[in-house]
């Protein structure tokens, strides 16, 4: 059987598997943003504070994704929960670090500006700091998007849901007769969601970057 | 006379006229700042090192020192930007060393070198800011960043909606002052807002500022380095030394002519002469009068002025009597229209509220040296030469030396009562609130 055949024969199950993976890496993504702001903001206007929330993230991504879904399944058990949390680790370092940087950056004239007329903390961090800050942040939002799609492909380890599970079936049956197209229909799926992924980002900057600051 | 800046008299002069003067809005609140010290942990001594000043309302005061002399740190503890190490501020009746800051500086307008815009937000969005956070509505908000734009120059239709990127520097320095103005703040504070803009916008961004003082009478803290932009816009002078220490605190005239101590002459530097010009107006100064006559008078009736005229020359005005032609004697009076008139155009004139530095610029390039003068329209109300020019400047410098020692004096005299004359201040509600 040859591969466009193979496609077409398992389109059913190939749609879903991409649907999740895609869901999957955006649920987890929303995650990681979120938290990893938080992080940012709480940690980036102390030295020590901002190197021990980069370090402790970067330390987190050396980990192996399949040793860390291995470690996690006697935690949380099989299925979705060890994918959801691997995968938001994952994506918090770059939020994390981008976040930092970006804060870091603003330039200290516009924070003085900001609060020499009268803007209270939260009105500082909402209205200059984080929508200065957010080019970077969104720039570590892609990153982290693009990583989290190779790293998803591994959920299917701990029968997690997505495009890991085509490849992870391939992987076992080496030999027969579609092994290598389960393969390739996993890969080259994981390979087309980054791309269109990535095109939303390139969308997503366009509406929420001001034109002010756009590049 | 009113407006004349240099005739403004220490203390509460600004305060009586400005009731007079002032358009609805908020006026100046006066600031005291009493024993103001900012120690830095592990600095070697104070930044600032015990500053009292008085401010009276309306009243614009420029702080102006080397760079290092801390300044800088002096305003922003007036709006409390650096918290103070001790000592207390006090505006208006208010004693604000404690209040909550935003408080404070929802109060106080704060205008920065390279105007501090937000570069995320439109021009509009800029000057809405303070408004919005005051709680207006969206209709009065968009209403009144329509009048500050407009009332900084800036067409509303066309910059409303630019992004602070897409203005020139001059620009965006008048959106930053909009901005500062635009809750009606009674003080407004400044750090050497026009300190990074080209020379020409500078001297504009400087003229339009007394324009607007002139209507708004706020109370403005200025810090500058630049001892001419101290002079230009000061009602009072406040030459600091290091560690924020007053060196002389007075007009700038008195400064020019008397200062106080070698370091405050050094600050001034040589051409007192040249900057007090910068102080009087040709409005102030007694113009001569030529013989005059118009364009189309008969060529014998001038032939008759220039000959027993006296000053060797005649003015020939055009039909809205403004200066167009010189006559010199020797010229050949001008022959009736068509004809095209002999004689030397009128290049130049200035109108009578240019100051006597422009008017000395204009005397020093006419071939004649001397310069008709012009009232609102153009219309010819005298003519000022050099002679006159010199006699006013030493005049000025010999009534200021006077006024500046009598001043002297009565401070010595006053030394003793110095407490009475601090509860004066606040004891007056009525003039200052």
């Amino acid at each position: 059987m040859g591969f466009w055949e193979y496609v077409g024969s398992r389109h059913g199950q190939l749609l879903t598997d991409t649907v999740q993976h895609a869901a999957a890496v955006f649920q987890c993504m929303a995650l990681a943003t979120a938290l990893g702001v938080l992080i940012g903001v709480a940690a980036y206007r102390s030295e020590w504070a901002g190197s021990l929330a980069t370090m402790t993230t970067a330390t987190l991504l050396t980990i192996p994704s399949l040793a860390l879904i291995g470690l996690l399944i006697p935690v949380v058990g099989l299925g979705v929960a060890p994918t959801v949390v691997a995968l938001t680790l994952y994506g918090l370092l770059p939020v994390v670090r981008n976040a930092i940087v970006g804060l870091r950056g603003v330039d200290p004239d516009l924070i003085d500006a900001a609060k020499g007329i009268g803007m209270s903390r939260a009105a500082r961090l909402l209205r200059v700091e984080l929508p200065l800050a957010w080019p970077p942040i969104l720039t570590g939002i892609r990153v982290a998007t693009q990583m989290l799609m190779g790293i998803a492909a591994v959920a299917a380890f701990a029968s997690g849901p997505g495009l890991g599970n085509e490849i992870f079936r391939g992987i076992a049956s080496l030999g027969s007769a579609n092994a290598l197209n389960q393969v390739l229909a996993g890969t080259l799926g994981i390979v087309v969601l980054a791309l269109l992924f990535d095109a939303a980002y390139v969308l997503l900057g366009r509406l929420t970057i001001s034109r002010g600051i756009r590049g | 006379m009113a407006e004349q800046p240099g005739e403004q008299p220490y203390g509460n002069g600004p305060r009586a006229r400005e009731a007079a003067a002032r358009p609805a809005g908020s006026v100046g609140a006066a600031i005291r700042l009493e024993h103001l010290t900012k120690v830095y942990p592990g600095g070697a001594g104070p930044a600032v090192d015990d500053v009292s000043m008085e401010i009276g309302a309306g009243e614009t005061v420029v702080l102006v020192g080397p760079s290092g002399c801390g300044k800088s740190t002096t305003l922003k503890m007036i709006n409390r930007l650096i918290e103070p190490t001790s000592g207390r501020i006090r505006i208006g009746d208010e004693d604000v060393t404690g209040i909550d800051p935003v408080r404070l500086r929802r109060k106080v307008g704060y205008a920065i070198q390279a105007s501090g815009l937000f570069p995320h937000m439109t021009v509009a969005q800029n000057v809405a800011l303070v408004p919005r956070m005051a709680g207006w509505s969206a209709a009065r908000t968009r209403e009144r960043v329509e009048e500050m734009l407009g009332l900084v120059g800036l067409d509303p239709g066309e910059f409303r909606h630019r992004y602070p990127r897409q203005l020139s520097g001059g620009q965006q320095q008048r959106v930053g002052v909009a901005r500062a103005l635009a809750a009606d703040p009674p003080v407004l504070l400044m750090d050497e807002p026009f300190g990074a803009v080209d020379p020409v916008t500078r001297d504009h961004l400087q003229d339009e500022l007394l324009r607007l003082q002139r209507e708004l009478r706020k109370t403005i803290v200025f810090v500058t380095h630049d001892f001419d932009e101290a002079i230009k816009l000061g009602d009072r002078i406040a030459v600091l030394r290091e560690r924020s220490r007053l060196a002389q605190f007075d007009t700038p005239e008195a400064i020019l002519t008397h200062p106080a101590d070698a370091f405050v002459a050094g600050f001034v530097g040589s051409g007192a002469a040249l900057k007090r010009l910068h102080l009087a107006r040709v409005r102030d100064v007694p113009v001569a009068d030529v013989p005059t006559a118009h364009l189309g008078d008969p060529p014998e009736a001038i032939a008759g002025l220039l000959r027993d005229g006296g000053t060797g020359a005649v003015l020939l005005l055009d039909g809205d009597r403004r200066p167009h032609t010189w006559l010199r004697r020797g010229d050949r009076p001008p022959a009736p229209p068509p004809a095209a008139p002999a004689g030397t155009p009128v290049t130049g004139t200035v109108p009578r509220d240019a100051t006597l530095r422009d008017a000395l610029e204009a005397v020093l390039t006419d071939p004649a040296g001397r310069v008709a003068v012009t009232g609102p329209r153009g219309e010819y109300t005298g003519v000022l030469d050099l002679a006159t020019l010199r006699g006013t400047v030493q005049a000025l410098l010999a009534a200021d030396r006077a006024e500046a020692l009598a001043h002297q004096r009565a401070l010595r005299g006053a030394h003793g009562a110095g407490a009475g004359t601090a509860q004066e201040g606040p004891g007056g509600p009525g003039g200052a609130a």
